[in-house]
Parts: C-alpha cells; sequence; structure tokens
C-alpha cells in the first residue's frame, strides 16, 4: 500500500492529531519506505528543516554579535599584541597595495570614459573631472577596495584560523594561557580598520589619477581642467562619507573573516567551507552595509 | 601565650598536609554531549599529587574530551571539575587562562604552531611572559636537551618526522616546570620504535620531575610499559622494574561508552573480572 495513493485519508488523520501523525500513519497506511517515498509528508519535514535553519541563523548571529564585542572589548584589555599588529598591518595593508591600485586606476580611468560620452553629448564634458571624483570618493573606492580587501584577505583570515582550529592549534595556544581572540583577532580588526581606511586613500588618488589619464590622453581634455573641476567639487562631506565607509567595512571583512575561521569544523573540507562562506558573506554584508551608511551618512550631512 | 600558637601552627601544618593531599584534578559526576548521546556519563575520579594516570579506552569513546575538559578547553553539562583546588565548571575564561599556565598539555598531533620556529614553539609561554631573550634561549635548549632534539632549534615544525613534532610538543608542555600534566594520545600514528621513544621520554619526566599526569592511551603495550619501567638516571635509560618493585604512583582508568568502568592498579586491572575489561585486555 502506498501513501501517496491516500493523500486524502493521511490530510484528515494529520488534521485530527495536530502535528504529531507521523508514526500512527507509518503503521496505519504504509511501510517505512513508501512513508519516506511520500512527498506528501515531507512538507513537515521541510517545515521542521526550516525551523532548525531559523534556529541556527539566529544562534549564528547572536554568536557573531558576541565575537564582534569580545574582539573591540578586548582593544582596551592587556595583554596588547602591537607586534602582530605591525605584521597584519604589514599583511593587509601593504599586501594588498597592488590589486588596490589597479582596480582604483582602472576603475578611475572607465568611469572617464563612460562618462565623457555621455557629457559630451550635453557639452558638458569639462565636468568629467568633478563626475569621477565625486563617484569615487563617496562611492566606489571604498565599496571596490572593500570587496578587494574582503577576497584577498577575509579568505585568507579564515583559512589560517580554520587551519589552525582543525590542527588543535588554537587549543594549544588556550592550553598555554594565551587568549586567541586577544592574539589573533583583536589585531586582525585592528589592522584591517585602519589599512582599509589608508586603502581607501590610495585607491581615491589613483582612481582621479586614472580617470585624468583617459581624459587626457584619450579624451582629448584639458588636465588642469580635469583637476580643477574635480578639486572644486568636492566638500567635506563626501570626502567624509567616503572615509567613514572603510571604517565599517574594515570591521566587517576581519570579523566575518576570523568568526568562519574560528567557528571552522570538519577537517581541511571544513577550511575551505570557511573560506568561501567567509567571502560570501562578507562581500554580502560590505554592499548591504554601503546602502544603510549611504543613507545614514546622507541624512547626517546633507540632510536627505 | 604558647598554646594559641602551638594551634595556630598545627592548624598550618594540617593545612599544608591537606594541600598537599589535595588531588591536582577532580571529576565530580561529570556528563558531557554534543549532538546525539552522551560522550561522557556521570564520570568521577580524582589525580592525586605526584601520581600518574593512565586513561585507557577505545577509539573514539571520549578520551581527549575527558582530557580536554580537565584544563577546561571544554566546559561540563552536569557534575563539577576542580582543578588545583578550584572549581572550573563554570569559572570565566580570563581566570581559567591563569589556571592553564600551572598546566602543560601534549596534544593528539603536537599542535605545534606551524608559522614559528622550534624554538618559539618551546619558548612560547616564557615569550608571552616577556622573560629576558638570554634566559628564553637557555631555557628552551634545557627543555629540547630533555627530549634530546636540541639541533632542530631553528627549524620549523614542517621540517620535522611526526615523532620529532611530539618530542617538541614535550618539551613545549614542561619548560614552564607545569604542575599537572596531559599527555592526548602522545604515540597515536606513530611506529612501535618512535612510541618507545616517547613513553620512555613521559617515564622519564614522571621520574625525575614527579609531576602529576594524566595520559590517554588505546594503546596498552605503552600503558603496561609505563606501570613496568622506571627511568634509571645513572644509564640515562629507562630499564624494566625487577620483581619486588612496584610502581604505586601510576594507576588506570578505563573507559567505555562514555562511562567509567575502571579506577585502579595494574594487578586490580589485570585480576578484573569485568566482559570487556578482560576482552579489551585479552
Amino acid at each position: 500500500m502506498n501513501c501517496n495513493q491516500f493523500p486524502d485519508s493521511a490530510l484528515k488523520y494529520a488534521i485530527l492529531t495536530a502535528g504529531d501523525f507521523t508514526r500512527p500513519i507509518e503503521n496505519q497506511f504504509c511501510t517505512n519506505e513508501d512513508f519516506a517515498s511520500s512527498h506528501f509528508f515531507h512538507m513537515p519535514f521541510a517545515l521542521d528543516n526550516l525551523d532548525i535553519l531559523a534556529k541556527r541563523m539566529l544562534l549564528a548571529l547572536q554568536e557573531y554579535t558576541l565575537f564582534c564585542w569580545q574582539s573591540v572589548i578586548n582593544l582596551f584589555r592587556t595583554p596588547h599584541y602591537w607586534p602582530d599588529i605591525l605584521t597584519q598591518c604589514d599583511l593587509i595593508g601593504v599586501g594588498s597595495l597592488p590589486i588596490v591600485v589597479l582596480t582604483g586606476f582602472f576603475t578611475g580611468g572607465v568611469l572617464a570614459l563612460q562618462s565623457a560620452a555621455s557629457l559630451a553629448q550635453f557639452g558638458a564634458q569639462a565636468y568629467t573631472g568633478r563626475f569621477v571624483s565625486l563617484s569615487m570618493i563617496r562611492e566606489l573606492a571604498p565599496v571596490l577596495t572593500g570587496l578587494m580587501v574582503s577576497g584577498r584577505n577575509a579568505s585568507g583570515m579564515a583559512s589560517e584560523l580554520g587551519s589552525m582550529v582543525v590542527t588543535e592549534q588554537i587549543d594549544a595556544m588556550r592550553a598555554l594561557g594565551t587568549d586567541p581572540m586577544k592574539k589573533l583577532v583583536t589585531p586582525r580588526m585592528l589592522s584591517t580598520v585602519v589599512m582599509l581606511f589608508l586603502l581607501t586613500i590610495v585607491s581615491d588618488t589613483v582612481g582621479t589619477a586614472g580617470g585624468s589619464a583617459v581624459a587626457v590622453f584619450i579624451s582629448h581634455q584639458n588636465g588642469t581642467q580635469y583637476y580643477t573641476s574635480a578639486y572644486q567639487a568636492l566638500g567635506y562631506d563626501d570626502i567624509a562619507q567616503g572615509l567613514t565607509k572603510p571604517l565599517f567595512f574594515g570591521f566587517i571583512i576581519a570579523t566575518v573573516g576570523c568568526f568562519f575561521g574560528m567557528k571552522t569544523t570538519g577537517g581541511t573540507q571544513g577550511v575551505g567551507r570557511a573560506t568561501t562562506q567567509a567571502v560570501v558573506v562578507s562581500s554580502v554584508l560590505i554592499i548591504f552595509c554601503d546602502f544603510i551608511l549611504s543613507r545614514a551618512l546622507l541624512w547626517l550631512y546633507s540632510g536627505i | 601565650m604558647p598554646e594559641p600558637n602551638h594551634a595556630q601552627n598545627q592548624a598550618e601544618r594540617d593545612s599544608a598536609i591537606a594541600v598537599e593531599t589535595e588531588p591536582v584534578v577532580l571529576f565530580e559526576n561529570v556528563s558531557v554531549r554534543f549532538d546525539g548521546p552522551p560522550v561522557l556519563e556521570d564520570v568521577s575520579f580524582g589525580v592525586a599529587p605526584g601520581e600518574t594516570r593512565v586513561l585507557l579506552g577505545p577509539a573514539g569513546v571520549g578520551k581527549s574530551v575527558l582530557l580536554k575538559l580537565a584544563n577546561g578547553l571544554l566546559r561540563p553539562d552536569s557534575g563539577r571539575i576542580f582543578l588545583f583546588g578550584k572549581e572550573i565548571t563554570a569559572m570565566p575564561e580570563e581566570e581559567l587562562l591563569r589556571l592553564r599556565i600551572r598546566t602543560g598539555m601534549v596534544f593528539q598531533e603536537g599542535a605545534l604552531f606551524d608559522s614559528l620556529t622550534v624554538r618559539d614553539n618551546v619558548g612560547y609561554q616564557l615569550m608571552e611572559r616577556h622573560l629576558p631573550v638570554a634566559e628564553i634561549d637557555q631555557r628552551v635548549q634545557e627543555a629540547l636537551r630533555f627530549v634530546e632534539l636540541e639541533h632542530t632549534y631553528e627549524m620549523l615544525p614542517a621540517s620535522l618526522s611526526g615523532g620529532m613534532r611530539r618530542r617538541v610538543a614535550i618539551a613545549r608542555a614542561i619548560i614552564d616546570k607545569p604542575e599537572l600534566l596531559l599527555y592526548d594520545s602522545p604515540t597515536g600514528g606513530l611506529d612501535p620504535v618512535t612510541s618507545t621513544t616517547i613513553i620512555e621520554l613521559i617515564i622519564k619526566e614522571r621520574d625525575v620531575y614527579r609531576t602529576p599526569s594524566l595520559l590517554v592511551t588505546h594503546r596498552l603495550q605503552d600503558a603496561f610499559t609505563m606501570v613496568s619501567h622506571r627511568y634509571d638516571t645513572a644509564t640515562d635509560k629507562m630499564v624494566p622494574l625487577t620483581d619486588h618493585q612496584t610502581k604505586t604512583n601510576t594507576s588506570f582508568l578505563v573507559l567505555h561508552q562514555g562511562k567509567l568502568i575502571f579506577d585502579g592498579s595494574t594487578d586490580a586491572l589485570v585480576s578484573s573480572q569485568d566482559p570487556f575489561l578482560k576482552e579489551f585486555l585479552a
């Protein structure tokens, strides 16, 4: 007897027993195999899974919040690992410099290329510098630098810490009396926040320079005009907006990377999974946070 | 007023004796579970000062979990654990870190920091305390001499063999003269000759420094080597005990299906009529 042949009977019984219907129906109508293969009975299991998934997500959010809190509060607790902070600054900041310079330069260039063509239709090609500098400084440099550093460093942190977890190095560190949060997480968090701020300034600069290269050599505009337009368009609020964002993005990159690393389970496969999750989650969070921050900063500085 | 002084001195002496005989580690009805059935259920035992306890049991029975509970790396679901007389069951991590400095732990695969040299691995605890470099170097050399690996001083863990890594891990555990040593399957995955070298080091540590220890293993031959040998400082080797010599400071614990089914001496273990123990020892 197949359960799929009796969906109505099963439905009535399910309603009568108000949820606790799995075993009785199995006993009455079908064998274990039939019961398991019934599409009808997959529904409650799917809902159960959804329930478990929601609980897991909520638990992960709670753990992440506590993790972030601990990483921040450790800034005010001894011991401070200054050599580790400097090492991380070198790895994260100096190590990411080439990709940030290349990304910034070509993004500025492409902005100039696209905007010059559009602005020329209105005879406003002279505003190319203004367009490039505003776009780069307010939005593109922080976000693109954040995404680039996320791809490079969130993955690096997750895989490094994940490997340490699966080889019991984190437990060994705790057994030797060192707090891994203080020794590994807080230095990475502080270094990423500081270095992403500085890398964004670099990206702003080379982006504007990339735009000027395109404006001068391809669109045959006047270089002085480009820079004058770019300079005059910028207000302190634009710069403040552009330099507030990397502080948040840096925090997201480091905490997400370290969080997934420290929560790694399941050997080398788990390390790979943690690495992928760290990059995906930090990238999505950066974009999401960018939207929220843009809205908040526009309201704060311009009252919009 | 001689009488109160006398009474006070007596009380101090009693207190000193109590501290001396107080277990270094004490488990009271400890249970722990992760997802699924309990890993450990109602486990109670103690490790007395100067005592070595060998924890036996088949693979996957919860021996490593028990060891990690002993120094607070894991927390029990119920029951109480005392380390150096202080309850650590719900102790904050900050306090636990300070207490753990007094213990040494050798992990299953060594768990050496792979980005640090042998010198930095062994001297890690001393570097954390910002001791002078010369003192760290000297003590690292001493610890490496103890495990006969002085030549690996500048090497990275990746260039060491499995057995050498365990020996470096032992050096790292003993460098700061711990008051308790925890060995997590120190011979697991090693060939018989290397295993004997590691066990010889553990016996040397036991007989030279007399540090209380808890050793986890599933290898019976290692456990019986420990109770049937002593370290001879004259020849710098482990030698079998003669017929009339017995090592009373080494005893056994056996875990089976999450429960502690045996706690006692070698003689009691060998003469046990428990069906599982008879099969396990056969």
